[in-house]
Protein backbone atom coordinates (compact mmCIF):
# COMPACT_ATOMS: atom_id res chain seq x y z
CA UNK A 1 0.00 0.00 0.00
CA UNK A 2 1.39 3.39 -0.93
CA UNK A 3 1.36 6.03 1.81
CA UNK A 4 -1.08 8.92 1.69
CA UNK A 5 -0.13 12.37 0.45
CA UNK A 6 0.72 14.90 3.10
CA UNK A 7 -0.05 18.59 2.81
CA UNK A 8 0.88 21.06 5.55
CA UNK A 9 -0.51 24.56 5.92
CA UNK A 10 2.20 26.63 7.58
CA UNK A 11 1.60 30.00 9.22
CA UNK A 12 3.60 32.65 11.05
CA UNK A 13 1.15 32.88 13.96
CA UNK A 14 -2.28 31.96 15.19
CA UNK A 15 -5.07 33.60 13.26
CA UNK A 16 -3.51 33.81 9.81
CA UNK A 17 -6.09 31.38 8.47
CA UNK A 18 -4.34 28.00 8.30
CA UNK A 19 -7.28 25.97 9.62
CA UNK A 20 -9.71 27.97 7.50
CA UNK A 21 -7.70 27.30 4.36
CA UNK A 22 -7.34 23.62 5.24
CA UNK A 23 -11.11 23.32 5.62
CA UNK A 24 -11.68 25.29 2.43
CA UNK A 25 -9.51 22.88 0.47
CA UNK A 26 -11.18 19.94 2.25
CA UNK A 27 -14.56 21.23 1.10
CA UNK A 28 -13.27 21.57 -2.44
CA UNK A 29 -12.05 17.96 -2.35
CA UNK A 30 -15.43 16.80 -1.02
CA UNK A 31 -17.24 18.65 -3.78
CA UNK A 32 -14.92 16.96 -6.25
CA UNK A 33 -16.28 13.63 -5.01
CA UNK A 34 -13.62 12.55 -2.52
CA UNK A 35 -14.40 11.02 0.87
CA UNK A 36 -13.21 13.64 3.37
CA UNK A 37 -13.40 13.49 7.17
CA UNK A 38 -12.19 15.73 9.94
CA UNK A 39 -9.85 13.79 12.23
CA UNK A 40 -9.37 16.69 14.59
CA UNK A 41 -10.41 20.31 14.41
CA UNK A 42 -9.63 23.14 16.79
CA UNK A 43 -11.90 26.00 15.75
CA UNK A 44 -10.82 28.18 18.74
CA UNK A 45 -14.38 29.47 18.93
CA UNK A 46 -13.90 31.25 15.61
CA UNK A 47 -17.16 31.50 13.74
CA UNK A 48 -15.65 31.71 10.27
CA UNK A 49 -13.74 28.51 10.91
CA UNK A 50 -16.74 26.64 12.28
CA UNK A 51 -18.80 27.75 9.28
CA UNK A 52 -16.17 26.45 6.93
CA UNK A 53 -16.31 23.01 8.61
CA UNK A 54 -20.06 22.68 8.06
CA UNK A 55 -20.97 19.67 5.97
CA UNK A 56 -17.74 17.82 6.61
CA UNK A 57 -17.98 14.62 8.58
CA UNK A 58 -16.20 14.72 11.95
CA UNK A 59 -14.72 11.59 13.47
CA UNK A 60 -15.79 11.74 17.16
CA UNK A 61 -13.06 12.68 19.59
CA UNK A 62 -11.81 10.40 22.29
CA UNK A 63 -12.08 11.57 25.91
CA UNK A 64 -8.88 11.07 27.90
CA UNK A 65 -8.56 11.72 31.62
CA UNK A 66 -5.21 12.91 32.86
CA UNK A 67 -4.61 14.25 36.39
CA UNK A 68 -8.35 14.44 37.03
CA UNK A 69 -8.94 16.52 33.94
CA UNK A 70 -10.77 15.07 30.97
CA UNK A 71 -9.74 16.35 27.58
CA UNK A 72 -10.90 15.37 24.12
CA UNK A 73 -8.25 14.18 21.74
CA UNK A 74 -8.14 12.84 18.22
CA UNK A 75 -9.26 9.22 18.10
CA UNK A 76 -6.59 7.65 15.93
CA UNK A 77 -8.12 4.20 16.08
CA UNK A 78 -11.57 5.46 15.02
CA UNK A 79 -10.05 7.49 12.19
CA UNK A 80 -8.15 4.47 10.89
CA UNK A 81 -11.35 2.38 11.08
CA UNK A 82 -13.37 5.09 9.30
CA UNK A 83 -10.67 5.18 6.63
CA UNK A 84 -11.57 8.29 4.61
CA UNK A 85 -9.64 9.17 1.46
CA UNK A 86 -8.59 12.46 3.02
CA UNK A 87 -8.32 13.31 6.72
CA UNK A 88 -8.13 16.89 7.99
CA UNK A 89 -6.07 16.98 11.19
CA UNK A 90 -5.47 20.34 12.82
CA UNK A 91 -2.37 21.35 14.86
CA UNK A 92 0.21 18.70 14.11
CA UNK A 93 2.56 20.00 16.83
CA UNK A 94 0.08 19.13 19.59
CA UNK A 95 1.35 16.93 22.46
CA UNK A 96 -0.99 14.09 23.40
CA UNK A 97 -1.66 13.32 27.05
CA UNK A 98 -0.37 10.00 28.38
CA UNK A 99 -2.55 7.04 27.52
CA UNK A 100 -2.83 7.63 23.79
CA UNK A 101 -0.99 5.71 21.10
CA UNK A 102 1.65 8.37 20.57
CA UNK A 103 3.20 11.24 22.46
CA UNK A 104 2.75 13.73 19.62
CA UNK A 105 0.07 14.29 17.02
CA UNK A 106 2.51 14.30 14.12
CA UNK A 107 3.23 10.68 15.08
CA UNK A 108 -0.49 9.92 14.88
CA UNK A 109 -0.47 11.52 11.44
CA UNK A 110 2.41 9.28 10.37
CA UNK A 111 0.17 6.26 11.15
CA UNK A 112 -2.71 7.75 9.16
CA UNK A 113 -0.43 8.37 6.19
CA UNK A 114 1.00 4.87 6.47
CA UNK A 115 -2.56 3.55 6.18
CA UNK A 116 -2.76 5.15 2.75
CA UNK A 117 -4.97 8.06 3.85
CA UNK A 118 -4.13 11.55 2.56
CA UNK A 119 -3.71 14.16 5.29
CA UNK A 120 -4.06 17.92 5.43
CA UNK A 121 -2.63 19.46 8.60
CA UNK A 122 -1.55 22.79 10.09
CA UNK A 123 1.38 24.17 12.07
CA UNK A 124 2.87 27.49 13.07
CA UNK A 125 6.49 28.22 12.24
CA UNK A 126 7.58 28.65 15.87
CA UNK A 127 6.88 24.97 16.49
CA UNK A 128 9.71 23.89 14.19
CA UNK A 129 12.57 22.62 16.32
CA UNK A 130 15.40 24.39 14.50
CA UNK A 131 13.60 27.74 14.66
CA UNK A 132 12.50 27.48 18.26
CA UNK A 133 15.44 29.41 19.75
CA UNK A 134 15.35 32.03 17.04
CA UNK A 135 11.63 32.62 17.40
CA UNK A 136 11.89 32.68 21.19
CA UNK A 137 14.50 35.38 20.98
CA UNK A 138 12.54 37.35 18.39
CA UNK A 139 9.27 37.26 20.22
CA UNK A 140 10.16 36.52 23.82
CA UNK A 141 7.77 33.58 23.78
CA UNK A 142 9.13 30.05 23.91
CA UNK A 143 6.91 27.36 22.51
CA UNK A 144 7.11 24.04 24.33
CA UNK A 145 5.42 21.93 21.67
CA UNK A 146 8.01 21.44 18.98
CA UNK A 147 8.20 19.18 15.96
CA UNK A 148 11.32 17.98 14.15
CA UNK A 149 12.02 19.84 10.92
CA UNK A 150 11.91 16.50 9.14
CA UNK A 151 8.12 16.53 9.58
CA UNK A 152 7.92 19.54 7.30
CA UNK A 153 10.53 18.00 5.01
CA UNK A 154 8.48 14.83 4.67
CA UNK A 155 5.35 16.66 3.48
CA UNK A 156 4.48 16.39 -0.18
CA UNK A 157 3.28 19.98 -0.17
CA UNK A 158 3.84 22.90 2.18
CA UNK A 159 1.46 25.81 1.73
CA UNK A 160 2.38 29.08 3.40
CA UNK A 161 -0.62 31.00 4.63
CA UNK A 162 0.71 34.50 4.39
CA UNK A 163 -0.81 37.64 5.80
CA UNK A 164 0.78 41.02 6.39
CA UNK A 165 1.40 41.82 10.07
CA UNK A 166 -0.93 44.81 9.75
CA UNK A 167 -3.76 42.66 8.38
CA UNK A 168 -3.27 40.11 11.16
CA UNK A 169 -3.37 42.80 13.83
CA UNK A 170 -6.52 44.13 12.18
CA UNK A 171 -8.10 40.67 12.42
CA UNK A 172 -7.07 40.46 16.05
CA UNK A 173 -8.59 43.86 16.83
CA UNK A 174 -11.81 42.82 15.11
CA UNK A 175 -12.08 39.90 17.53
CA UNK A 176 -11.61 37.30 14.81
CA UNK A 177 -8.74 35.54 16.57
CA UNK A 178 -9.23 35.80 20.33
CA UNK A 179 -12.23 36.79 22.43
CA UNK A 180 -12.48 40.43 23.53
CA UNK A 181 -10.81 40.11 26.94
CA UNK A 182 -7.64 38.59 25.47
CA UNK A 183 -7.13 41.08 22.64
CA UNK A 184 -5.24 43.77 24.54
CA UNK A 185 -2.87 41.28 26.14
CA UNK A 186 -2.16 39.69 22.75
CA UNK A 187 -1.55 43.07 21.13
CA UNK A 188 0.90 44.03 23.84
CA UNK A 189 2.79 40.77 23.81
CA UNK A 190 3.06 38.34 20.94
CA UNK A 191 1.07 40.24 18.32
CA UNK A 192 3.34 43.24 18.03
CA UNK A 193 4.00 44.35 14.46
CA UNK A 194 7.78 43.86 14.82
CA UNK A 195 7.31 40.32 16.17
CA UNK A 196 4.94 39.43 13.37
CA UNK A 197 7.19 40.93 10.71
CA UNK A 198 10.11 38.85 11.98
CA UNK A 199 7.99 35.72 12.13
CA UNK A 200 6.71 36.34 8.64
CA UNK A 201 10.27 36.58 7.37
CA UNK A 202 11.17 33.32 9.11
CA UNK A 203 8.11 31.58 7.62
CA UNK A 204 8.78 32.81 4.11
CA UNK A 205 12.40 31.69 4.31
CA UNK A 206 11.39 28.31 5.70
CA UNK A 207 9.01 27.63 2.84
CA UNK A 208 11.52 28.89 0.27
CA UNK A 209 14.05 26.43 1.67
CA UNK A 210 11.57 23.64 1.68
CA UNK A 211 10.71 24.31 -1.98
CA UNK A 212 14.39 24.46 -2.86
CA UNK A 213 15.05 21.15 -1.10
CA UNK A 214 12.16 19.51 -2.90
CA UNK A 215 13.33 20.85 -6.23
CA UNK A 216 16.78 19.41 -5.58
CA UNK A 217 15.49 16.01 -4.64
CA UNK A 218 12.95 15.76 -7.43
CA UNK A 219 15.17 17.05 -10.21
CA UNK A 220 15.98 14.62 -12.97
CA UNK A 221 19.55 13.63 -12.46
CA UNK A 222 20.42 12.23 -15.83
CA UNK A 223 22.98 12.73 -17.16
CA UNK A 224 25.04 13.51 -14.04
CA UNK A 225 26.71 16.44 -15.70
CA UNK A 226 26.31 19.52 -13.57
CA UNK A 227 27.38 19.84 -10.01
CA UNK A 228 23.81 20.46 -8.87
CA UNK A 229 22.74 17.20 -10.41
CA UNK A 230 25.58 15.41 -8.67
CA UNK A 231 24.51 16.92 -5.37
CA UNK A 232 20.94 15.80 -5.96
CA UNK A 233 22.14 12.30 -6.66
CA UNK A 234 24.58 12.12 -3.77
CA UNK A 235 22.46 13.64 -1.05
CA UNK A 236 18.87 13.04 -2.06
CA UNK A 237 17.61 13.53 1.48
CA UNK A 238 19.52 16.72 2.24
CA UNK A 239 17.27 19.55 3.31
CA UNK A 240 19.04 22.80 2.50
CA UNK A 241 22.67 23.49 3.27
CA UNK A 242 24.84 22.64 6.25
CA UNK A 243 28.12 24.26 7.14
CA UNK A 244 31.07 22.67 8.92
CA UNK A 245 33.89 24.94 10.06
CA UNK A 246 37.24 23.41 11.04
CA UNK A 247 38.46 25.27 14.10
CA UNK A 248 41.38 25.14 16.48
CA UNK A 249 41.40 26.31 20.07
CA UNK A 250 42.98 29.66 19.36
CA UNK A 251 41.64 33.22 19.00
CA UNK A 252 42.15 33.33 15.23
CA UNK A 253 39.46 30.65 14.86
CA UNK A 254 36.87 33.14 16.05
CA UNK A 255 37.03 35.00 12.78
CA UNK A 256 36.41 31.78 10.92
CA UNK A 257 33.46 31.05 13.19
CA UNK A 258 32.06 34.52 12.57
CA UNK A 259 32.32 34.08 8.80
CA UNK A 260 30.82 30.63 8.95
CA UNK A 261 27.98 31.79 11.16
CA UNK A 262 27.13 34.70 8.87
CA UNK A 263 27.03 32.35 5.93
CA UNK A 264 24.84 29.97 7.93
CA UNK A 265 22.51 32.84 8.81
CA UNK A 266 22.26 33.93 5.22
CA UNK A 267 21.51 30.42 4.06
CA UNK A 268 19.23 29.85 7.03
CA UNK A 269 21.13 26.69 7.82
CA UNK A 270 22.87 24.98 10.70
CA UNK A 271 26.49 25.39 11.66
CA UNK A 272 28.81 22.75 13.06
CA UNK A 273 32.27 23.52 14.41
CA UNK A 274 34.85 20.76 14.41
CA UNK A 275 38.14 20.59 16.24
CA UNK A 276 40.23 17.55 15.37
CA UNK A 277 42.38 16.93 18.41
CA UNK A 278 45.52 14.85 18.39
CA UNK A 279 44.88 11.62 20.32
CA UNK A 280 46.10 11.86 23.88
CA UNK A 281 46.88 15.57 23.72
CA UNK A 282 45.82 17.08 27.03
CA UNK A 283 43.22 19.84 27.16
CA UNK A 284 44.76 22.13 29.74
CA UNK A 285 46.07 25.65 30.24
CA UNK A 286 45.60 27.97 27.27
CA UNK A 287 44.07 25.18 25.15
CA UNK A 288 41.44 24.56 27.79
CA UNK A 289 40.68 28.26 27.99
CA UNK A 290 40.26 28.52 24.24
CA UNK A 291 38.12 25.38 24.05
CA UNK A 292 35.87 26.86 26.71
CA UNK A 293 35.67 30.09 24.70
CA UNK A 294 34.78 28.16 21.55
CA UNK A 295 32.15 26.16 23.41
CA UNK A 296 30.69 29.38 24.78
CA UNK A 297 30.65 31.00 21.35
CA UNK A 298 29.00 27.94 19.82
CA UNK A 299 26.32 28.03 22.49
CA UNK A 300 25.65 31.75 21.92
CA UNK A 301 25.33 31.17 18.18
CA UNK A 302 23.29 27.98 18.42
CA UNK A 303 26.09 26.08 16.68
CA UNK A 304 27.38 22.66 17.65
CA UNK A 305 31.00 22.19 18.68
CA UNK A 306 32.32 18.73 17.87
CA UNK A 307 35.64 17.51 19.22
CA UNK A 308 37.08 14.48 17.46
CA UNK A 309 40.28 12.69 18.42
CA UNK A 310 42.10 11.66 15.29
CA UNK A 311 45.60 11.65 13.85
CA UNK A 312 44.40 12.61 10.41
CA UNK A 313 42.56 15.92 10.19
CA UNK A 314 41.37 15.31 6.63
CA UNK A 315 39.98 11.83 7.31
CA UNK A 316 38.19 13.03 10.45
CA UNK A 317 36.74 16.08 8.71
CA UNK A 318 35.56 14.00 5.76
CA UNK A 319 33.88 11.49 8.04
CA UNK A 320 32.11 14.18 10.05
CA UNK A 321 31.07 15.97 6.83
CA UNK A 322 29.55 12.74 5.57
CA UNK A 323 27.77 12.00 8.83
CA UNK A 324 26.40 15.50 9.28
CA UNK A 325 25.32 16.00 5.67
CA UNK A 326 27.66 18.97 5.27
CA UNK A 327 27.47 20.94 2.04
CA UNK A 328 30.06 23.63 2.90
CA UNK A 329 33.38 23.11 4.61
CA UNK A 330 35.10 26.24 5.86
CA UNK A 331 38.74 26.29 6.88
CA UNK A 332 41.14 28.98 8.02
CA UNK A 333 44.17 29.92 5.98
CA UNK A 334 47.04 27.50 6.60
CA UNK A 335 50.33 28.64 8.08
CA UNK A 336 53.11 28.97 5.47
CA UNK A 337 54.49 25.50 4.80
CA UNK A 338 58.11 24.86 5.57
CA UNK A 339 60.55 22.04 4.97
CA UNK A 340 59.14 18.70 3.89
CA UNK A 341 55.60 19.97 4.42
CA UNK A 342 55.99 21.80 1.10
CA UNK A 343 55.99 18.49 -0.69
CA UNK A 344 52.59 17.64 0.70
CA UNK A 345 49.35 18.45 -1.09
CA UNK A 346 47.71 21.56 0.43
CA UNK A 347 44.93 20.99 2.97
CA UNK A 348 42.02 22.37 0.87
CA UNK A 349 42.87 20.03 -2.01
CA UNK A 350 43.11 17.05 0.34
CA UNK A 351 39.79 18.00 1.90
CA UNK A 352 38.14 18.32 -1.48
CA UNK A 353 39.35 14.90 -2.49
CA UNK A 354 38.28 13.27 0.76
CA UNK A 355 34.83 14.81 1.19
CA UNK A 356 31.71 13.79 -0.79
CA UNK A 357 31.34 15.44 -4.22
CA UNK A 358 28.66 17.88 -3.12
CA UNK A 359 30.84 19.58 -0.51
CA UNK A 360 32.38 22.98 -1.26
CA UNK A 361 35.55 23.98 0.54
CA UNK A 362 35.98 27.62 1.39
CA UNK A 363 39.11 29.22 2.83
CA UNK A 364 38.76 32.15 5.17
CA UNK A 365 41.90 34.25 5.05
CA UNK A 366 43.68 35.56 8.11
CA UNK A 367 43.15 39.21 8.63
CA UNK A 368 46.18 41.19 7.51
CA UNK A 369 47.21 44.56 8.89
CA UNK A 370 45.32 47.49 7.56
CA UNK A 371 42.91 45.65 5.34
CA UNK A 372 39.94 43.43 5.66
CA UNK A 373 41.05 40.34 3.88
CA UNK A 374 38.15 38.53 2.37
CA UNK A 375 37.57 34.84 2.12
CA UNK A 376 38.75 32.82 -0.80
CA UNK A 377 36.91 29.94 -2.17
CA UNK A 378 38.64 27.03 -3.74
CA UNK A 379 35.71 25.20 -5.12
CA UNK A 380 32.64 25.51 -7.26
CA UNK A 381 30.43 28.57 -7.14
CA UNK A 382 27.08 28.07 -5.47
CA UNK A 383 23.89 30.10 -5.58
CA UNK A 384 25.44 32.57 -7.94
CA UNK A 385 28.51 33.07 -5.78
CA UNK A 386 29.68 36.14 -3.91
CA UNK A 387 31.68 39.07 -5.11
CA UNK A 388 34.70 38.05 -3.09
CA UNK A 389 35.04 34.65 -4.60
CA UNK A 390 38.27 33.96 -6.36
CA UNK A 391 39.30 30.70 -7.84
CA UNK B 1 88.88 6.36 11.61
CA UNK B 2 89.54 9.80 13.12
CA UNK B 3 87.31 11.29 10.48
CA UNK B 4 84.49 9.00 11.52
CA UNK B 5 84.96 9.92 15.13
CA UNK B 6 84.94 13.63 14.26
CA UNK B 7 81.73 13.21 12.26
CA UNK B 8 80.20 11.32 15.19
CA UNK B 9 81.20 14.03 17.66
CA UNK B 10 79.91 16.75 15.33
CA UNK B 11 76.61 14.92 14.95
CA UNK B 12 76.26 14.44 18.69
CA UNK B 13 77.07 18.12 19.31
CA UNK B 14 74.61 19.17 16.64
CA UNK B 15 71.81 17.02 18.01
CA UNK B 16 72.53 18.06 21.60
CA UNK B 17 72.71 21.73 20.64
CA UNK B 18 69.49 21.48 18.66
CA UNK B 19 67.74 19.85 21.58
CA UNK B 20 68.93 22.52 24.02
CA UNK B 21 67.96 25.31 21.64
CA UNK B 22 64.47 23.86 21.10
CA UNK B 23 64.02 23.44 24.86
CA UNK B 24 65.09 26.99 25.61
CA UNK B 25 62.72 28.33 22.93
CA UNK B 26 59.87 26.29 24.35
CA UNK B 27 60.61 27.63 27.83
CA UNK B 28 60.82 31.21 26.66
CA UNK B 29 57.53 30.78 24.78
CA UNK B 30 55.89 29.44 27.91
CA UNK B 31 57.31 32.29 29.96
CA UNK B 32 56.05 34.68 27.30
CA UNK B 33 52.53 33.29 27.41
CA UNK B 34 52.45 33.66 31.17
CA UNK B 35 53.50 37.28 30.86
CA UNK B 36 50.77 38.19 28.37
CA UNK B 37 48.64 41.10 29.51
CA UNK B 38 45.02 41.14 28.66
CA UNK B 39 42.91 44.27 28.32
CA UNK B 40 39.19 43.81 28.55
CA UNK B 41 36.92 46.10 26.56
CA UNK B 42 33.31 45.33 27.50
CA UNK B 43 30.53 46.92 25.51
CA UNK B 44 26.83 46.63 24.78
CA UNK B 45 24.40 47.75 22.10
CA UNK B 46 25.12 48.60 18.50
CA UNK B 47 27.77 51.27 18.99
CA UNK B 48 30.92 51.63 21.00
CA UNK B 49 32.93 54.71 21.76
CA UNK B 50 35.71 54.98 19.21
CA UNK B 51 37.70 56.80 21.87
CA UNK B 52 37.48 53.81 24.17
CA UNK B 53 38.50 51.40 21.42
CA UNK B 54 41.47 53.55 20.46
CA UNK B 55 42.53 53.97 24.08
CA UNK B 56 42.36 50.23 24.63
CA UNK B 57 44.35 49.63 21.45
CA UNK B 58 47.00 52.22 22.43
CA UNK B 59 47.38 50.56 25.82
CA UNK B 60 47.53 47.12 24.27
CA UNK B 61 50.25 48.21 21.88
CA UNK B 62 52.26 49.95 24.56
CA UNK B 63 52.08 46.96 26.89
CA UNK B 64 52.33 44.28 24.25
CA UNK B 65 48.97 43.07 25.47
CA UNK B 66 46.07 41.22 23.97
CA UNK B 67 42.76 43.01 23.55
CA UNK B 68 39.66 41.20 24.67
CA UNK B 69 36.60 43.01 23.31
CA UNK B 70 33.56 41.49 24.98
CA UNK B 71 29.97 41.98 23.94
CA UNK B 72 27.66 41.80 26.94
CA UNK B 73 24.28 40.29 26.13
CA UNK B 74 21.29 40.51 28.44
CA UNK B 75 19.11 37.39 28.27
CA UNK B 76 15.51 37.91 29.46
CA UNK B 77 14.43 35.89 32.50
CA UNK B 78 11.87 33.97 30.47
CA UNK B 79 14.67 32.37 28.42
CA UNK B 80 17.35 30.05 29.77
CA UNK B 81 20.68 31.75 30.31
CA UNK B 82 22.38 29.23 28.06
CA UNK B 83 20.02 29.68 25.13
CA UNK B 84 21.36 30.81 21.79
CA UNK B 85 20.83 34.48 21.02
CA UNK B 86 21.12 34.82 17.25
CA UNK B 87 19.82 38.38 17.03
CA UNK B 88 22.15 39.77 19.66
CA UNK B 89 24.93 37.63 18.25
CA UNK B 90 24.43 39.25 14.84
CA UNK B 91 24.98 42.68 16.40
CA UNK B 92 27.92 41.41 18.44
CA UNK B 93 29.57 39.81 15.44
CA UNK B 94 29.44 42.99 13.40
CA UNK B 95 30.81 45.04 16.31
CA UNK B 96 33.60 42.57 17.03
CA UNK B 97 34.52 42.47 13.36
CA UNK B 98 34.80 46.28 13.31
CA UNK B 99 36.97 46.29 16.44
CA UNK B 100 39.12 43.46 15.12
CA UNK B 101 39.72 45.32 11.88
CA UNK B 102 40.87 48.33 13.81
CA UNK B 103 43.08 46.19 16.03
CA UNK B 104 44.57 44.36 13.05
CA UNK B 105 45.52 47.68 11.49
CA UNK B 106 47.56 48.42 14.62
CA UNK B 107 48.96 44.92 15.00
CA UNK B 108 47.15 44.19 18.26
CA UNK B 109 46.11 40.58 18.87
CA UNK B 110 42.45 40.09 19.69
CA UNK B 111 40.63 37.37 21.59
CA UNK B 112 36.95 38.32 21.55
CA UNK B 113 34.08 37.12 23.70
CA UNK B 114 30.30 37.28 23.82
CA UNK B 115 29.06 36.86 27.36
CA UNK B 116 25.47 36.28 28.44
CA UNK B 117 23.91 37.39 31.68
CA UNK B 118 20.57 38.39 33.13
CA UNK B 119 21.77 41.98 32.95
CA UNK B 120 24.84 43.66 31.51
CA UNK B 121 26.36 43.74 34.98
CA UNK B 122 25.67 40.05 35.47
CA UNK B 123 27.27 39.27 32.11
CA UNK B 124 30.31 41.33 33.05
CA UNK B 125 30.56 39.59 36.43
CA UNK B 126 30.46 36.20 34.72
CA UNK B 127 33.14 37.29 32.31
CA UNK B 128 35.42 38.56 35.06
CA UNK B 129 34.93 35.27 36.89
CA UNK B 130 35.99 33.17 33.93
CA UNK B 131 38.74 35.31 32.42
CA UNK B 132 41.87 36.81 33.92
CA UNK B 133 42.36 40.38 32.79
CA UNK B 134 44.88 42.99 33.82
CA UNK B 135 42.94 46.05 32.85
CA UNK B 136 39.37 46.96 31.97
CA UNK B 137 38.71 49.83 29.60
CA UNK B 138 35.08 50.77 29.65
CA UNK B 139 33.31 53.56 27.85
CA UNK B 140 30.96 55.49 30.11
CA UNK B 141 27.40 55.78 28.84
CA UNK B 142 28.00 53.51 25.88
CA UNK B 143 25.40 51.29 24.36
CA UNK B 144 22.37 51.77 22.29
CA UNK B 145 20.37 54.77 23.38
CA UNK B 146 21.88 54.82 26.85
CA UNK B 147 21.12 51.16 27.46
CA UNK B 148 24.71 50.27 28.26
CA UNK B 149 26.43 50.03 31.61
CA UNK B 150 24.87 52.46 34.03
CA UNK B 151 26.72 54.68 36.50
CA UNK B 152 25.94 52.14 39.21
CA UNK B 153 27.36 49.37 37.09
CA UNK B 154 30.58 51.33 36.70
CA UNK B 155 30.84 51.91 40.45
CA UNK B 156 30.26 48.19 40.94
CA UNK B 157 32.96 47.46 38.38
CA UNK B 158 35.49 49.67 40.16
CA UNK B 159 34.73 47.98 43.45
CA UNK B 160 34.66 44.39 42.24
CA UNK B 161 36.92 44.07 39.21
CA UNK B 162 40.18 42.28 40.05
CA UNK B 163 41.99 44.62 37.66
CA UNK B 164 42.64 48.27 36.95
CA UNK B 165 39.58 49.99 35.55
CA UNK B 166 39.79 52.84 33.08
CA UNK B 167 36.50 54.61 32.43
CA UNK B 168 36.45 56.82 29.38
CA UNK B 169 33.97 59.53 28.67
CA UNK B 170 32.96 59.24 25.01
CA UNK B 171 33.19 62.30 22.82
CA UNK B 172 29.76 63.44 21.58
CA UNK B 173 30.13 62.11 18.07
CA UNK B 174 32.59 59.29 18.24
CA UNK B 175 30.59 56.09 18.14
CA UNK B 176 32.17 53.22 16.27
CA UNK B 177 29.35 51.52 14.45
CA UNK B 178 30.03 48.31 12.60
CA UNK B 179 30.09 49.91 9.18
CA UNK B 180 33.21 48.16 8.12
CA UNK B 181 31.86 44.84 9.21
CA UNK B 182 28.61 45.39 7.36
CA UNK B 183 30.36 46.18 4.15
CA UNK B 184 32.44 43.08 4.68
CA UNK B 185 29.27 41.14 5.15
CA UNK B 186 27.94 42.31 1.84
CA UNK B 187 31.13 41.34 0.08
CA UNK B 188 31.43 37.99 1.73
CA UNK B 189 28.14 36.53 0.60
CA UNK B 190 28.31 32.86 -0.24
Amino acid sequence: MSPGRYKIFLGMAAGVGKTYRMLQEGQAERKAGRDVAIGYLEPHRREETSDQARGLEVVPRRPVTYRDVTVEEMDLHALLLRRPELALIDELAHSNPPGLEHRKRYEDIADVLAAGIDVFSTVNVQHLESLNDQVAELTGVRVRETVPDSVLGSADEVVLIDLTPEALVERLRAGKIYPGEAIDAALNNFFRIENLAALREVSLRQVAESVEAKRLTLETVEPLGTRREKVAAEVPKAVGERILALVRPQPSSQRLVRRAWRSAQRLGTELDLLWVKKPGAPIEGEVERQVTALRQLASVLGAKLLIEEHDDLVAAAARVARERGTTYLMVGESEPRRGFARLREPLPQRLMRATPPGVDVRIVAHRTNGEAEEGRRSSFPRNGGGKDERR
Amino acid sequence: MIEHALVGVALALGLGGGYLLARSRLHSRRRGSEAVHRILLPFTGTEISRRAVDAALRLARAEDAELMPAYLAAVPMRLPLTCSIPNQAAVAMAMLEAIEQRAAAQGVPVDARIERGRSYRHALARLLESEQVDRVVVPAGNGDGGEGLSGEDLIWLIEKAPAEVLILRPAPDDPLAPLAANSGRARAQL
